[in-house]
């Protein structure tokens, strides 16, 4: 099971802080597809992706406990 | 640990400590603070939220690549988070080097750095809404949600 943090707008709009999906052996790009098409998260343009505390691009292959965010632009500072 | 999360008022002497050495002949420190008035709008308060732990990786990781630019420098990095009022310190960044061009310039790298990469989000609360601020410098789009090579850790 992943565990995916959601921040910000996305944690706000989900009514969550965390979702718990299989998402194993898919990469990011197909994770990206699955959650815009699954999920009432809606497009996730614009969004990073972090695995394990790091950003990740879309060829990465997820593995089985990675911890995923979904990273919206920051404005930190 | 040069770097902190903290929910914690900033204190900028306790920043100032952990950089200033003999051999350093300049220390630089910025210090961010709540605006009231962002083009004519008034803002109430903010709240910071953050990925703690990769928020922390991100200003040591920031404080490393200081570091291979300007070797010699030293530097300590504070990020408030929770809620702000107005003209309260949101992040302070202390850099210490033998000469000012350093302290300056590392300095100036590092807040920039801090928009590009430190998962950290500021929602706006004003008199008549909210709203979390994506992007300020605008400089990025992210739109195919792939982070330039620069925001990568090598």
């Amino acid at each position: 099971m992943n565990k995916i943090l959601l921040f910000a707008q996305l944690k706000e709009q989900a009514g969550s802080n965390t979702l718990a999906l299989d998402v194993s052996g898919k990469t990011v790009k197909e994770l990206r597809d699955y959650l815009e098409s699954e999920t009432d998260l809606g497009s996730l343009t614009g969004i990073m992706i972090a695995i394990n505390e790091e950003f990740a691009t879309d060829e990465t292959i997820i593995n089985a406990e990675d911890v995923i965010a979904l990273i919206p632009p920051v404005s930190g500072g | 640990m040069n770097c902190e999360i903290t929910r914690d008022t900033i204190k900028i002497d306790e920043i100032y400590a952990k950089v200033v050495r003999r051999e350093a002949g300049a220390v630089t420190t910025f210090i961010g603070t709540v605006r009231e008035l962002t083009y004519g709008r008034k803002t109430l308060y903010l709240e910071y939220e953050a990925y703690e732990e990769m928020a922390l990786k991100k200003l040591e990781q920031i404080v490393v690549e200081m570091k291979e630019r300007w070797p010699g420098v030293e530097a300590a990095i504070s990020h408030r988070i929770g809620r702000l009022e107005i003209s309260d310190i949101a992040v302070a960044i202390a850099v210490s080097s033998p000469h000012r061009p350093e302290a300056y310039e590392a300095n100036r790298y590092a807040i920039e750095r801090i928009k590009e990469i430190v998962p950290i989000w500021k929602k706006e609360h004003w008199e008549d809404g909210e709203k979390w601020i994506g992007n300020q410098r605008g400089t990025k789009e992210y739109v195919d949600g792939i982070p330039e090579e620069v925001d990568l850790i090598e």
